[in-house]
């Protein structure tokens, strides 16, 4: 067993129909410990959502391959990718992506079904979450899009975490949060890290909370680099 | 289970065009089913009627014809027969029992059959039934008359009550028989065919009120008065010995000397029936089909309208892990649901409808309908519809799974 939880070798990724102005992500090498918290950023558009998507599996190289703790996720076939996904990736995009119809109980139980994660406990699973995240036990019923958008937020994480995921992938996860709700958003999911051991790649423009990670990556040097960028 | 849950939370939230989706779905299952069950029910309702008749004979004209005005009431006869001629059918050996019935005369809207107490012995229905006395008996003089269920009850006749007869079809006929009154001498039990509808009084009293009245005046005071003896009546039915005797009296009577007489079979002349009446039921069902197949797109629209503001969702779904195919299912989820409950729905309309119609329906268009739809038919039709449903929304559902394939999470 390495210690890495991501490696990537020679991959290049680009799409069918792109703006001129985006090249495409050429990404010689990079590697990721387990448990390393690495802040990723750059200008818009260059790619940061792109390689998310590349790491959860959603999207495939379109040469070489995504590793992930020791499995070359692109050589999976399709629904093994998917499942594998489920188990080992917790998600909190931009727009948090909860489904606006379900309850709160509904989104994360469907997290836990898709990952074929039936431990009987999974609801109480979901309440020491939400107390963890300090949401109030009685909102579980409610529809998400009943919640406020620090609250949805919460519930997003709570479900990127039921599964008890190795990797944490955030994208630009407080732009849409004031400076106190950003603050306690950063020192929960620090705790959260923490508390398990999990690999987080954190998607972000604000230069202000670079202290709470091991490494700083700008992709546009990620993706020309030729030598390792790990730390 | 969970999924089945997010299909109906999905729909839920899209609440407005879901429930015309189920409007629509349920008024064109109503329609298919209705028109089917009516179609079943009439010819249930038309082979129930005559049970156990081997020939019908009448004046020569078309055998449908003839089969629709002596056995279902329906338009009048073109010409009668010589009642000799019935009495020689009567006496033939080949012939088991033969009921006479004479037409053209009505009692407040109900038609009155002229036939003699063999009617009330022999008449068979539905399953070889015979006819039943809910109060009274047979005739036992002239002018007793026996009628049916439903004219007992709609016209509130009890044993004992006196009646007019009216000459000709119709209810404000202007050449009333006034003189000569009637009095109920049975009521006879519900059978759900026309005989529920029908008066029936003696052959000579047919006779009678149709004397001049000068005539019948003087008949009616001679204190000796034998039943005056019919001259003509309009049919006759037939019950023979043998099975096998059929084909031959009915050449022997389609060619007798002494009257013009045309026998037919009401198996046969029924069938004739059935393949005019294949035309409209087709056309009626072809309609049906058209209506619910528009009310699939319908659902097809609205599931695939829906597919647009669905992407983020289903960005999301992939994101957790659900595959392609189990969007596409998820989509067929929503159709099923919408379709079930269209299809109960129906059932409940469809069977309250039927309970509430059922009186009304006999009473206009003699149309006996039964108020059980879980007929084999229909459940079979119902099976049709949901296998027809799980292809229709085949088409949003393969939308939903290509966008699965290029869904991802996206920073817009
Ligand atoms: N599905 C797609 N097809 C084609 N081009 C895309 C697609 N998704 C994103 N892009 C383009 O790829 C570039 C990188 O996008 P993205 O990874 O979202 O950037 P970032 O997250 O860094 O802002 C952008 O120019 C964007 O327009
Ligand atoms: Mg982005």
């Amino acid at each position: 067993m390495s210690t890495l939880a991501i490696n990537l070798q020679d991959m290049h990724h680009h799409y069918k129909d792109t703006p001129a102005s985006y090249a495409g992500l050429s990404i010689a090498q990079w590697q990721v410990d387990i448990t390393e918290r690495v802040f990723l950023h750059g200008n818009s558009g260059s790619g940061k959502t792109t390689l998310l998507n590349l790491l959860c599996g959603i999207l495939l190289p379109t040469s070489g391959s995504v590793s992930l703790f020791d499995h070359n996720i692109s050589a999976l076939s399709n629904s093994q990718r998917d499942l594998f996904r489920a188990k080992n990736i917790g998600v909190v995009s931009q727009k948090f992506n909860l489904i606006p119809y379900l309850s709160v109980l509904k989104n994360i139980q469907l997290a836990a079904y898709f990952a074929k994660n039936s431990r009987p406990d999974v609801n109480s699973d979901v309440q020491t979450l939400l107390n963890a995240l300090q949401l109030p036990s009685n909102i579980i019923h409610r529809q998400v899009n009943q919640l406020s958008v620090g609250q949805q937020q919460r519930v997003a994480i709570a479900r990127a975490l039921i599964n008890h995921p190795r990797l944490l992938l955030v994208d630009e996860p407080t732009s849409a949060l004031d400076a106190s709700a950003k603050n306690a958003f950063m020192d929960l999911l620090m705790q959260i890290c923490d508390n398990t051991k999990i690999t987080l790649i954190f998607v972000s423009h604000d230069a202000s909370l670079l202290h709470h990670f091991d490494s700083n990556l700008d992709i546009t040097t990620l993706s020309k680099a030729e030598e390792t960028m790990s730390l | 289970m969970i999924l089945l849950s997010v299909a109906w939370h999905s729909l839920l939230s899209r609440k407005k065009t879901a429930i015309l989706t189920l409007i629509s779905l349920t008024i064109s299952i109503v329609v298919l089913l209705s028109i089917e069950h009516i179609r079943l029910q009439a010819k249930e309702s038309f082979n129930r009627t005559i049970s156990g008749v081997d020939l019908i004979v009448g004046a020569p004209s078309g055998q449908l014809n003839l089969l629709l005005y002596s056995v279902f009431r329906m338009g009048s006869p073109a010409n009668n027969i010589k009642y000799t001629s019935f009495t020689m059918l009567e006496k033939r050996q080949l012939v088991d029992w033969a009921i006479p019935i004479s037409l053209g005369d009505s009692h407040r809207g109900f038609r009155v059959i002229g036939t003699n107490n063999s009617y009330f012995t022999y008449y068979r229905y539905g399953k070889k039934q015979s006819l039943q006395f809910e109060h009274g008996s047979k005739f036992s003089s002239l002018f007793d008359v026996v009628i049916g269920a439903d004219v007992a009850k709609e016209l509130n006749y009890n044993l004992g009550d006196e009646i007019i007869i009216a000459h000709g079809i119709g209810n404000t006929s202007f050449t009333k028989h006034e003189q000569t009154a009637f009095v109920v001498s049975g009521i006879l039990a519900s059978t759900g065919t026309p005989v529920d509808k029908s008066v029936h009084v003696s052959l000579g009293a047919i006779e009678a009120i149709h004397l001049p009245p000068s005539a019948l005046k003087k008949w009616l005071t001679n204190p000796e008065k034998t039943p005056p003896v019919p001259k003509s009546i309009t049919a006759v039915m037939l019950k023979l010995k043998s099975k096998l005797s059929t084909f031959g009296l009915q050449r022997e009577i389609n060619n007798y000397p002494t009257d013009r007489l045309m026998a037919v079979l009401p198996g046969v002349a029924m069938t004739e029936l059935w393949s005019l009446m294949a035309t409209v039921e087709n056309l009626l069902r072809a309609i049906a089909v058209l209506v619910l197949i528009s009310s699939l797109f319908g659902l097809t629209t609205m599931l695939l309208a829906s597919m647009n503001e669905r992407q983020t969702e289903i960005a999301v779904l992939r994101m957790l892990g659900a595959s392609p195919v189990t969007l596409l299912l998820l989509i067929l989820l929503e159709a099923v649901i919408l379709v079930s409950l269209a299809i109960i729905m129906s059932i409940v309309v469809l069977t309250l409808a039927l309970y509430s119609l059922e009186a009304w329906l006999a009473a206009e268009f003699g149309l006996f309908l039964s108020d059980d739809i879980f007929t084999m038919e229909l459940m079979g039709l119902i099976s049709m519809i949901f296998i027809a449903t799980l292809i229709v929304p085949l088409l949003p559902g393969i939308a939903a799974y290509k966008h699965a394939l290029h869904a991802q999470l996206s920073s817009h």
